[in-house]
């Protein structure tokens, strides 16, 4: 088991390295981008890049950007995006209102999810379960963005219980992580975060509900449910102490997945709400042509993509020891 | 003994079961049920993929004839027509899709709208709910001072709430403007106003008598009524207009035989350099330029586009664009897999990592880096195709190759090998048709996704179609604008493409889920 999992660790990392050697000479290849603002900027941004060889031949740059990625973990420095900060405590700053809005997303979908996949199940074929599956259809189909221009339209214009836009975070130069997190968590912050969060929560509670259904129902077919109820067990008894715990075998990898998916958040619905967060950070990087910050958050896309796999895949093995990991 | 009996029989005695029929299979007597008809039985025994199918090939139509019907094009802006909402036709008293909103003003701009109607006719108030009332009591130097503001709720024709514009005309144009007032009858130029009483010299509305100044219970702005109750005409009468059209009522030269005889007439026209500047209504204005009265069926957006014809031109882009790249993510994707499947060992091992590193790239990513490097050479739009190519087929493959796996050890391919067929057969004739409901399942369920991956790129402006000048755009582009006119109050920019790539998704969803239940051969033969 441990040596799988080490293989597996070890295989991802130099997939990781792979990609991101690919996307740094691809960057590269391109011609520097000017750098706009201020002529004081633009000096400073000058130095810093003489100061970190850009203009050396592409091999030296790469050996370089290793090494000082590997030792320091310095991914350099904004230019026309916050010119002369370092990128990793920019993304520092933008990561928790990411975390945070996905987080409350998660604890509100799962539950709901998991409750309607289960309803729908036990109900199955009834018109409840067929009402279920409609909705799921509908939430799955419909993209995102289009329940976030309704929620918009419907609770922030019309009936204005909640504010338009995300509350204005207050972040300088130097705010820490922390005190951005202390901040997300004022009341008003989550009130005007709410209607991000629901627009997020829908296609996961569909997703969630539509894969509980289907597991769940499987397993209530199987011939142990039979014997359970031979045995003398109520229905809710055998549904609850039986099926449900093997439904879970599936179920649980994908929820796991999709909390580490979490960091990585969602660049549309982060536009729509003006969230300061990551996908935000994206957008705004390859909008300025900042490749720094581009090249830091495409390795940190890259990097939760292929650990959210190894996550899910690991989970089997854990959850549900009848499964051997790395068993031929 | 009995056995003994049948050696002896002498040959001779032999006959041939067939006699002079000649042998072969019993024609079947049914047609025959072949893997492609039964899952179109399935198939449309389902409602839902049925429905889906029937949203497809209405979108499809749309996409198709809404450019041919409409008489606008996507590079078609007109900035006065901003934001006028959704029209298919006129009716008394409707409310629905004629183009009107209900809105809400106070007395000089409802008075604005109110004149614009009595001026041509073109009535900006088709209906006046009612006004309520509002005092609001402010201390000004210390004494108290009541104000009192009247708001209007009324109908407003957002297509003659354009009202006057200002033009300037060569004289040339100015002539054949004239020149089609005569011939139809229809009066497009008015008169100009007197630019001292003028509340707003840039704004050709105000051809009626205002208070410059907030004075008893009047604030500035609003109408100087006459006794009557009516507005107070503060037209131009002075200057040379060279104009010898049609006049308004109430010009004191109208009916007369030699206008210019009459010194007080109204004048039609400021002359300046380059020509003549004229008060025209922009809705006649417009017939007379189009030949066509203005009318969106879906309202147009913030730049004056129509949004009808942009969205049908948006769909055609993601439809084509999808289905485009589902078929060559599909071919790759088949020989890819193909190869990995049915080689399987080292090969496989080998190709199966390349294809997990690429499956490992973000697709915002690989997206970004093609528009960086591409984009010049080949477009935003076949760097898009790139990046979805790149990618794309890896999700094919897989299923190709486990399919190749399932079937490549199967009885029936190993007799074919043994007949002596070779590994080209082996794997078009003989493994590759149990792949294909696979693949089909799998390109339909791909389009939606590329639909939907454009249309967040195109939204998110990471790949920008230059519409006005390319004549091509994205539902995600009309979608970016639409939010931003959200903030106004306008809705229909927004709520007509959302609706669209609802559609879409719903509707390719739909046929995907109905054909991966009519392929799925785990579901043969069993009866819902």
């Amino acid at each position: 088991m441990l040596k799988y999992v080490i293989k597996r660790i070890l295989l991802m990392l130099l997939t990781l390295f792979i990609i991101l050697s690919m996307c740094y000479i691809l960057i590269k290849l391109l011609p520097l981008p000017p750098v706009r603002g201020t002529a004081e900027t633009q000096q400073l941004v000058e130095a810093q890049r003489q100061a970190k060889g850009y203009y050396d031949p592409l091999i030296k740059q790469f050996f370089n950007f290793w090494k000082r990625v590997l030792t320091k973990f310095d991914w350099g420095a904004g230019e026309n995006l916050y010119p002369t900060q370092s990128v990793i405590h920019i993304i520092g700053q933008k990561l928790p209102a990411t975390i945070v809005i996905n987080l409350f997303a998660m604890l509100f979908s799962v539950p709901i999810g998991l409750l309607l996949g289960i309803f729908a199940a036990v109900k199955k074929n009834k018109w409840q379960d067929h009402f279920i599956s409609v909705a799921v259809m509908l939430c799955i189909s419909v993209p995102s963005f289009v329940f976030a221009f309704l929620l918009q339209y419907v609770f922030c214009y019309k009936l204005g219980w909640f504010p338009i836009l995300m509350e204005r975070l207050e972040i300088t130069a130097t705010t820490t992580t922390g005190e951005i997190f202390a901040q997300l968590f004022r009341p008003s912050m989550v009130r005007s975060l709410i209607p991000a969060i629901f627009a997020l929560s829908i296609g996961t509670i569909a997703g969630l509900t539509r894969y509980t259904r289907a597991e769940l129902s499987e397993v209530l077919t199987g011939d142990y449910m039979l014997l359970a109820r031979t045995k003398g067990l109520t229905r809710r008894q055998a549904t609850v102490r039986h099926a449900l715990r093997n439904a879970m075998v599936p179920i649980f990898p994908m929820i796991l997945g999709e909390f580490v998916g979490i960091l990585s958040g969602s660049l549309v619905l982060e536009n729509i709400f003006t969230i300061p967060g990551i996908g935000n950070l994206y957008v705004n990087a390859i909008r300025a042509l900042d490749y720094n910050f581009f090249m830091a958050d495409s390795a940190f896309y890259t990097a939760i993509g292929l650990a959210a796999g190894i996550v899910v895949d690991l989970s089997y093995g854990f959850i549900d020891p009848r499964i051997r990991m790395g068993a031929k | 003994m009995e056995e003994k009996n049948i050696r002896a029989i002498p040959p001779e005695k032999f006959r041939f079961v067939q006699e002079d029929r000649v042998l072969g299979d019993k024609k079947l007597e049914t047609k025959p049920v072949g893997f492609m008809r039964d899952a179109w039985r399935r198939f449309a025994k389902n409602k839902s993929s049925i429905v889906g199918m029937v949203i497809i090939v209405f979108l499809v139509l749309f996409s198709l004839i809404a450019p041919l019907v409409s008489r606008y094009e996507v590079s078609d802006i007109d900035g006065q027509y901003a934001d006028v909402f959704p029209k298919v036709a006129t009716w008394a008293g409707g409310g629905i899709w004629d183009g009107t909103r209900k809105y809400e003003n106070g007395t000089a701009p409802y008075q604005r709208y109110l004149a614009m109607g009595v001026e041509s006719g073109r009535d900006a108030v088709t209906k006046t709910y009612g006004s309520v009332q509002n005092e609001t009591v402010s201390i000004v130097n210390g004494v108290e001072k009541t104000v009192v503001t009247t708001t209007y709720t009324y109908r407003q024709d957002t297509y003659n709430a354009v009202g006057y514009i200002f033009l300037d005309l060569t004289k040339e144009e100015y002539m054949a403007l004239q020149e089609y007032q005569n011939e139809t009858g229809i009066q497009v130029i008015y008169p100009h106003q007197d630019n001292k009483q003028m509340f707003s010299s840039l704004d050709a509305n105000y051809w009626y008598k205002t208070y410059s100044k907030s004075s008893d219970g009047h604030s500035k702005g609003e109408a100087v009524l006459d006794d009557d109750g009516n507005f107070i005409p503060i037209y131009k009468t002075s200057g040379t207009d060279n104009y010898t059209s049609l006049r308004i009522d109430g010009d004191p030269a109208k009916g007369v035989e030699d206008p210019s005889t009459v010194t007080n007439r109204y004048r039609y026209a400021v002359k300046n350099q380059s020509g003549y500047n004229v008060r025209v209504c922009y809705y006649d204005y417009y017939v007379y330029q189009h030949g066509f009265e203005p009318c969106y069926i879906f309202g147009a957006n913030s730049q004056g586009q129509d949004l009808f014809v942009c969205i049908a031109s948006g769909t055609r882009f993601s439809l084509i664009l999808a289905m485009g790249i589902a078929l060559i993510n599909l071919v790759l994707g088949a020989i890819y897999g193909a190869i990995e499947g049915y080689y399987g060992g080292a090969v496989d091992l080998l190709m199966e990592r390349f294809s997990d590193i690429l499956s490992g790239v973000p697709f915002m990513v690989v997206t970004v880096l093609f528009q960086l490097h591409l984009a010049e050479k080949v477009g935003a739009i076949g760097a898009l195709i790139f990046a979805f190519i790149l990618t794309g087929w890896i999700g094919t493959a897989s299923t190709v190759r486990m399919q190749f796996y399932r079937f490549k050890n199967r009885e029936y391919v190993l007799a074919a090998r043994t007949l002596g067929a070779r590994d080209r057969r082996l794997i078009m004739k003989h493994i590759f048709p149990n792949a294909v409901g696979t693949i089909i399942t799998g390109a339909a369920l791909f389009i939606p996704s590329v639909i939907f991956s454009e249309t967040s790129l195109s939204y998110l402006g990471i790949i920008s179609l230059d519409d006005a000048r390319s004549g091509l755009t994205s539902l995600g582009t009309l979608l970016a604008k639409g939010q931003a006119e959200m903030g106004s109050g306008f809705f229909h920019p927004i709520i007509f493409p959302s609706i669209v790539i609802s559609l879409l998704m719903i509707s390719f969803n739909l046929f995907g889920n109905g054909l991966r239940d009519a392929f799925n051969p785990s579901l043969r033969g069993v009866e819902e």
